[in-house]
């Protein structure tokens, strides 16, 4: 459904994308991971053709350069945060898309329920939540039953909530027969949605690996590197622990917040974002302490599970 | 929490997976100057712009109809002049800030690559803007004079319907060309707020610098009267001015010895020569937005 072939993009010296090459069959799923700047959202970009770029791209066996809006046809796309024009009506904006995609909306209502946004149609976009909206960019995206989703990063500002909200909500679109391109840094959301990961380093597909039992761990080589080898939650927890913080933070903190929290105690894993933490179910929150005290800001974390608390 | 599944959604909306075909050129056109139509006339700038025009309109009109006795044509023409040097000052700075803030504040908020990312192109989408602004800068013009020729009427003055609509028309013409020097800018620049100060700036040298400039280039440098009068013709301004005066009075005759070279050598032309010098003003920058928006990446 989705085919990128030798897809390099630039810009200026920085190579962003580089001769990525992906396949992506109806009905699969795959999930983008990677640091930030290892050019997941360029890719994304390339697909939808809003960048320039070398290499082919075809969507549903249409060239995404050469005919664009037919490929963007079989594309529904939810961004990470919808810079909508703010003063248009949440019903005025749904007709308006469903225009632009030639689709007649039989029932606003029913579309704007489909995502839980019913009663909220009479609003102007500027009054509904960062949540609500990211609803509204997903409804919009839906309209017509577009055959592939292109997801990128679209949980990154939405709070604990609204996240759990909106992953349940697009996991009723997973296994359905649509293809389903995403990116994310987020582990509860690659094993809820995707069924391959493409980990990416550097504008490069580095390796695939499945989703099932997926926690993003990596080998690190020296200076940081992700080099790609993934393992399951429980090894990477040390099974039965009770959980795996996983600690979003900047590069270029993550290899002294890990000698902080071995010095404190834990066992510290780089993955693509961050730190993977295995932790004591009364331990949670030790962690944050230690990195709190060396002065090392987290920007998110997620609790998952370990291999054996999944099992029970 | 709802999920969803592709078939709750199929049933929504028609087509579905099986026909795909976008919709055409004009077709999205028209969806997208809807919409930037319906925005424009909903904000405060129209609002403000409107009332303002407006108000100033029938300050001119007033002040020139009462210096005439209020009556007879030349009660009229004095009213229509002044309307003219009101249009000169106030369209240009409505068309070129509309035009610059649209394609720049879409990018800066994140609307232009979100818009992109639908199957529309991005001439569509500049097209579609283009057009939805020039509707609602026509009806602010329509509002404007309309409200002056109303009052003017009203109050028992003279007023001319055929001069009127000549002012209108050729004030949405001047509109069009300034609306497409807006969109290059709109184009070009990163953010909305330098689009706008450029936009401003361009107003700037075209109702003042390109005087001033005229002026000192014909004495510094000696150009002959025809030199002068082509030069002229490169501000559209300066064009709008002199076929305001050639469509009331069929006489370039009141601009001195550029004016009666121009009468007596294009003659019955210069409608055709005015025309075509604003037609140019819309035209050329707006394909020039259009090439650049193509090479240049929405983000």
């Amino acid at each position: 459904m989705i085919s990128i072939r030798g897809v390099s993009k630039s810009f200026g010296r920085f190579l962003a994308v580089d001769g990525v090459n992906l396949e992506i069959p109806e009905g699969e799923s795959v999930a983008l991971w990677g640091l930030n700047g290892a050019g997941k959202t360029t890719l994304i970009r390339c697909v939808l053709g809003l960048v320039r770029y070398r290499g082919a791209i075809t969507v549903a066996g249409w060239d995404a350069r050469r005919h664009g809006k037919r490929a963007r046809m079989h594309v529904g796309y939810v961004p990470q945060e919808l810079g909508f024009y703010d003063e248009l009506g949440v019903a005025r904006a749904v007709l308006f898309f469903a225009s632009l995609k030639g689709v007649s909306v039989r029932s606003v209502d029913d579309t704007l329920g489909a995502v839980g946004l019913e009663g909220h149609g009479g609003k102007r976009v500027r009054e509904l939540s960062g949540g609500m909206k990211q609803r509204l960019a997903l409804a919009i995206a839906m309209l017509g039953d577009p055959p592939v989703l292109v997801l990128d990063e679209v949980t990154a500002s939405l709070d604990a909530c609204g996240r759990r909200e909106f992953v349940a909500l697009l996991s009723g679109l997973s296994g359905t027969g649509r293809t389903l391109l995403f990116a994310s840094h987020r582990v509860e959301e690659v094993r809820a949605l995707a069924g391959r990961v493409v980990m990416m380093e550097r504008g490069r597909a580095v390796s695939e690996v499945p989703a099932a039992g997926f926690t993003g761990a990596a080998a690190v080589a020296p200076g940081g590197s992700v080099v790609g080898a993934v393992g399951a939650v429980g090894a990477v927890g040390g099974g039965g622990s009770g959980a795996v913080l996983h600690l979003m933070m900047p590069l270029g903190v993550r290899l002294h917040a890990a000698a902080q929290l071995r010095a404190g105690g834990f066992e510290a894993t780089l993955n693509g974002v961050g730190l993977l933490v295995p932790v004591h179910r009364e331990r949670k929150a030790e962690p944050f302490q230690i990195l709190a005290e060396a002065r090392i800001r987290v920007e998110d974390f997620e609790v998952l599970p370990t291999a054996g608390e999944e099992a029970r | 929490m709802s999920t969803l599944t592709g078939s709750r959604w199929a049933g929504m909306a028609e087509p579905g997976r099986g026909s795909r075909r976008p919709p055409g050129f004009a077709g999205n056109v028209v969806t997208v100057a809807r919409r930037e139509a319906r925005d424009a006339v909903t904000s405060r700038w129209f609002v403000l712009y409107t009332a303002a025009f407006a108000g100033l309109g029938l300050a001119v009109s007033f002040v020139s109809a009462a210096g005439s006795g209020g009556t007879g044509l030349s009660g009229y023409g004095r009213t229509t002049a002044g309307l003219v040097n009101l249009v000169l000052l106030v369209v240009p700075l409505m068309a070129l800030t509309a035009g610059a803030s649209s394609v720049a504040s879409d990018r800066e908020r994140g609307m232009l690559p979100y818009l992109l990312a639908q199957p529309v192109s991005r001439g569509e989408v500049l097209l579609g803007k283009y057009f939805g602004l020039a509707l609602a800068l026509a009806a602010s013009m329509c509002l404007g004079l309309g409200v002056c020729a109303a009052v003017l009427a009203w109050k028992g003055h003279v007023t001319r319907p055929a001069s009127l609509a000549w002012l209108l028309g050729l004030s949405t013409a001047l509109a069009l060309g300034m609306l497409s020097v807006g969109m290059l800018i709109s184009v070009v620049a990163r953010r909305a707020s330098v689009a706008v100060g450029t936009a401003v700036f361009a107003w700037l040298v075209l109702v003042f610098v390109s005087d001033l400039g005229l002026m000192a280039g014909a004495i510094t440098l000696r150009l002959r009267i025809e030199e002068l009068f082509m030069l002229s013709l490169i501000n559209p301004l300066q064009v709008f001015k002199m076929w305001s005066l050639y469509a009331a009075d069929a006489s370039l005759d009141v601009l001195g010895p550029a004016g009666l070279y121009a009468t007596e050598e294009l003659g019955r032309t210069l409608h055709a020569v005015f025309a075509g010098c604003l037609a140019a003003w819309a035209v050329v920058p707006m394909l020039a937005a259009a090439v650049v928006m193509s090479r240049r990446s929405p983000l």
